[in-house]
């Protein structure tokens, strides 16, 4: 199928829909002018799915969300995608009133319902704003000028002299004469195209977009009167407890579940692989499950998170080679040295403070399903195929997700849910316990990184030989300016192959990024310290991108950076990087203990450039979120695990981040409103791990290679400190992970 | 059977005779419908299970039902005084201090008791006090700001 311009959008009735979805889909609008727009085939993925429309019906256009006048005058979008704290609630109501030109509290947003929005891919990768957002606009202009032209048809003027304030369409040089979007949508059913597509505005005329809008969901949050998955209750509803594997490759022997099963209430349900106690009440399934006595054969693997680098680069695959420039060879001669470093970062775990959870219940054919997760329609074609129906017949609902950061792009939980639904004929609850959350997690790939690279006498890069394993592509390609440069991908996706990774991985928050920014961002200051240079100035002098230049130069002045070679002693480290379109700066300033190795870092400045910024108060609150979870995976996040047993289970020996973490954050979003708008929710953690990295570093000179920095290793590091006299970095690790 | 246990919930007597035993955390969410209450973490090591006891937080998922008995019991619901909300949810609100809101009733629950124990804390104080209560979003910063903030309408009011 030939891409379609994505402004080309289509008018259409709502009684083309199929009849079922038709209801539901008037009810919410109560009649009015419909626009229903299309993103094409600017995600992968997407093709395929066209042309499906709410309930899996077809519909006569491919689209991505409906837009709607309703005859109330409320402007309301279904789309797919779902609110998990991101902001998108607020920022795409922004844009509709912006385009418009009605009041914000005018945009009602229905997200992530299978029946009533049309299909979408998902909830990650930045994409909301700077893929889906352009469409939208586009959709509400388009919108806004058929609303103009039959307000020109009804109040006998030319449409050109009208103007749009807060929903009221007036003749600019007579504005008595007026009429309402509500009136205008009255009883009508629009089918049409326009010749011309509009323009959207231009940052010059924009008087919502750009501007600083508090949350709009925080009423409902500040009073728990927010709704998550977990939180639908149903008359006769079971709530479930599975049968858990000590170890993953674990096979279950045999269980006994004759205590469980004379428990009061109790239902005990086998499906397979699935053994499942439930009960009307959370804490008597909790009880009966206590019950059961089974016993699993678990596997000898030899893997652990000690083990798992060298077995990594042993199963990693042929790497894929890009940005091949000059000669390596060249280069290699005239580095002055050589440096030759290996980077490692450990699994980490998305964990959400809210569970993955699943509600489902079946009413005759009809799979209702209320999931916390990333991926609506994802999680619909997965439990239509564990249950052998259409998925037709199959809802899902996100209801306020409590925090995603990747990992529910897959929820087992759903799945599992409806399977039990479906045995026992009632509704059920499947809320993870936080050990099942930290077991099932899709964890961030633990990742290799291998640099060989060097600059010559007078500061300028030469050489920069880059190989990375299972950490994936995503910001894998530098951006300086090196005429002899290679990089190597081994293992191209986050979740490796069969025999990788001992678990399942995924996605997390800025996927591959934050490893290759931590690898590439520490060898760089490696080179600058190598050459006795300034750390930024070095940059500066290797970058000829103009946006990251700006970038680099105004988080420096934010932080106030004096320069000097490192380490200097004060504790000040940078790191640059592009993510999701955006660029970042990441300036951090740390205190190490050097008796117990433990990093506190003070202050934190993150300057970045993501084009046109819709909500500049929802961007900050992002960029803020990301240096505090940042934090986590720089300093203490990593799962322990042997023999596919995960050993941290819960929050006390897997730490996240805490009120006393919390460094002064300082955030510069550069003016950038005539260019697109980019990813806002990922890219700020990128920079963290080197950032900090190269803050301890000038702090006492100890260089670390390893993420999560824990004190531990940073007491190693600062032992092993020792002057380089071959002109090749050690790394820290290789005696551990014997790595050569 | 259970003897009936009796205590105020949200400011109404209240009894219920199924287990002692059983935990606060699971009584109000499932057998009270007050949702406001989350599970977390199950083990104590998060506070989004906060709710007050005799107006002091405690952890909901640590706490056993007969250990409330004849004592009041407040969860986020009851904060606000109808549609009036409390000065921490609105400060919570004008900051900008939550994102997926999922922390957010633990956090606002845990910053009320310490604003009853201390009307003016300090900024160390409050990161002290707070640091149980996990925030996987990050608005650790917004919600300091916002619990100086409800202390300052709070001394105001007073
Ligand atoms: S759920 Fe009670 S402290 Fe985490
Ligand atoms: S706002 Fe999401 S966990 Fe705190």
């Amino acid at each position: 199928m030939k891409a379609k311009d994505p402004r080309e959008l289509d008018f259409f009735d709502a009684s083309h829909l199929p009849a079922m979805d038709r209801r539901e889909f008037l009810k919410v609008f109560g009649g009015g002018i419909v626009v229903a727009f299309s993103l094409v085939d600017v995600l992968e993925g997407q093709e395929g799915q066209r042309g499906r429309g709410p309930g899996g019906g077809n519909l006569p256009t491919d689209f991505n969300a409906f837009l709607a006048i309703r005859e109330d005058g409320k402007v309301v979008c279904l789309t797919g995608k779902i609110e998990m704290g991101q902001g998108i609630v607020t920022s795409l109501a922004q844009m509709l009133a912006e385009e418009l030109d009605v009041s914000l509290d005018s945009v009602v947003m229905v997200m992530g319902d299978t029946d009533l929005c049309p299909w979408d891919m998902g909830t990650f990768g930045s994409m909301t704003t700077r893929v889906f957002g352009p469409a939208m606009r586009a959709a509400a202009a388009e919108a806004r000028a058929v609303l103009i032209d039959l307000a020109a048809e009804k109040l006998h003027r030319p449409a050109a002299q009208l103007a749009v304030r807060e929903g009221v369409v007036y003749d600019a040089k007579d504005p008595a004469a007026k009429i309402t979007y509500a009136q205008l949508a009255e009883g009508k059913k629009i089918e049409r195209h326009l010749e011309k597509k509009p323009p959207v505005k231009a940052p010059a005329a924009f008087r919502v977009v750009g501007t600083s809008q508090l949350r709009r969901d925080a009423r409902e949050k500040v009073t728990g009167r927010a709704r998550y998955a977990g939180d639908m209750l149903f008359p006769g509803m079971l709530h479930a407890r599975i049968l858990r594997p000590p170890a993953h490759g674990a096979k279950l022997l045999d269980a006994d579940v004759s205590a469980a099963e004379k428990m009061p209430g109790i239902r005990i349900v086998r499906d397979a692989d699935l053994l499942a106690v439930l009960h009307e009440s959370p804490d008597a399934a909790e009880a009966a499950l206590a019950k059961i006595k089974a016993r699993f054969d678990v596997p000898d693997t030899g893997l652990d998170d000690k083990t798992i680098y060298d077995h990594l680069l042993k199963v990693a695959p042929k790497g894929e080679e890009s940005g091949l420039k000059g000669s390596l060879e060249e280069g290699a001669k005239l580095a002055d040295p050589v440096i030759e470093s290996t980077f490692l970062n450990a699994y980490v775990a998305h964990a959400p403070i809210e569970p993955h959870t699943a509600t489902v219940r079946i009413e005759g054919d009809k799979v209702t399903a209320w999931i916390s997760t990333q991926r609506p329609f994802g999680d619909k074609d997965e439990i239509a195929k564990a249950l052998g129906v259409p998925a037709a017949n199959v809802r899902v609902i996100a209801p306020f997700v409590g925090g995603g950061f990747g990992g529910k792009t897959s929820n087992r939980q759903a799945v599992e849910a409806a399977r039990l639904a479906k045995a026992t004929g009632r509704p059920v609850q499947v809320a993870w316990s936080r050990g099942e959350e930290f077991f099932y997690d899709t964890f961030r790939p633990a990742a290799i990184v291998k640099i060989k690279s060097g600059a010559a006498k007078n500061g300028s890069i030469v050489l920069w030989d880059y190989a990375v394993y299972f950490a994936g592509q995503r910001g894998s390609d530098h951006f300086y300016d090196i005429p002899n440069s290679r990089t190597t991908v081994y293992g191209s996706s986050w979740t490796g192959g069969p025999g990788t990774h001992p678990f399942a991985t995924g996605a997390w928050r800025a996927p591959s990024n934050s490893t290759n920014t931590f690898a590439r961002e520490s060898q760089i200051d490696i080179m600058a310290a190598r050459a006795g240079m300034d750390p930024v100035e070095f940059r500066l002098g290797n970058l000829k991108d103009p946006r990251m230049i700006r970038v680099l130069k105004a988080a420096a002045a934010k932080a106030g950076w004096k320069p000097a070679p490192a380490p200097t002693g004060r504790g000040r480290g940078v790191a640059c990087g592009i993510d999701a379109g955006t660029y970042v700066a990441h300036f951090a300033e740390v205190e190490v203990d050097k008796a117990g190795g433990k990093v506190q870092v003070k202050r934190v400045v993150v300057a970045q450039d993501m084009g046109l910024t819709i909500n500049p108060a929802g961007a900050r609150l992002q960029m803020e979120g990301c240096i505090t979870m940042g934090l986590g995976y720089a300093l203490a996040e990593e799962i322990r695990f042997r023999n596919g047993e995960i050993l941290d289970v819960n929050f006390d020996t897997y730490e996240i981040p805490r009120f006393s973490w919390t460094p002064a954050m300082e955030t510069v979003i550069l003016d950038a409103a005539d260019a697109p708008p980019q990813g806002g929710g990922e890219p700020p953690i990128i920079g963290m791990g080197a950032a900090v990295a190269n803050a301890i570093h000038d702090a006492v000179g100890a260089r670390l290679y390893q993420l999560p920095m824990t004190p531990a290793r940073v007491k190693a590091a600062l032992d092993e400190k020792a002057p380089a006299a071959t002109g090749r970095t050690k790394s820290a690790l290789r005696p551990r992970t014997g790595i050569a | 059977m259970d003897e009936k246990i009796g205590f105020t919930l949200n400011g109404k007597p209240v009894s219920i005779g199924a287990g002692g035993g059983r935990m606060l955390l699971g009584v109000l969410r499932y057998d009270f419908g007050l949702l406001g209450v989350k599970y977390g973490c199950g083990e104590g090591f998060c506070g989004a299970c906060t709710v007050l006891v005799d107006d002091a937080p405690v952890r909901s998922c640590q706490t056993l039902l007969k250990d409330v008995k004849g004592r009041s019991v407040v969860t986020i619901e009851a904060l606000a005084a109808g549609e009036a909300l409390h000065p921490l949810q609105k400060a919570f609100m004008r900051n900008d201090a939550l994102q997926c809101g999922y922390c957010t009733p633990g956090m606002i629950l845990n910053a009320y008791g310490l604003l009853r124990r201390d009307p003016n804390p300090s900024r160390a104080k409050i990161i002290d006090e707070m640091s149980g209560n996990l925030c996987r979003c990050g608005t650790y910063a917004r919600i300091v700001a916002a619990i100086q903030d409800a202390a300052r309408e709070m001394r105001a009011e007073k």
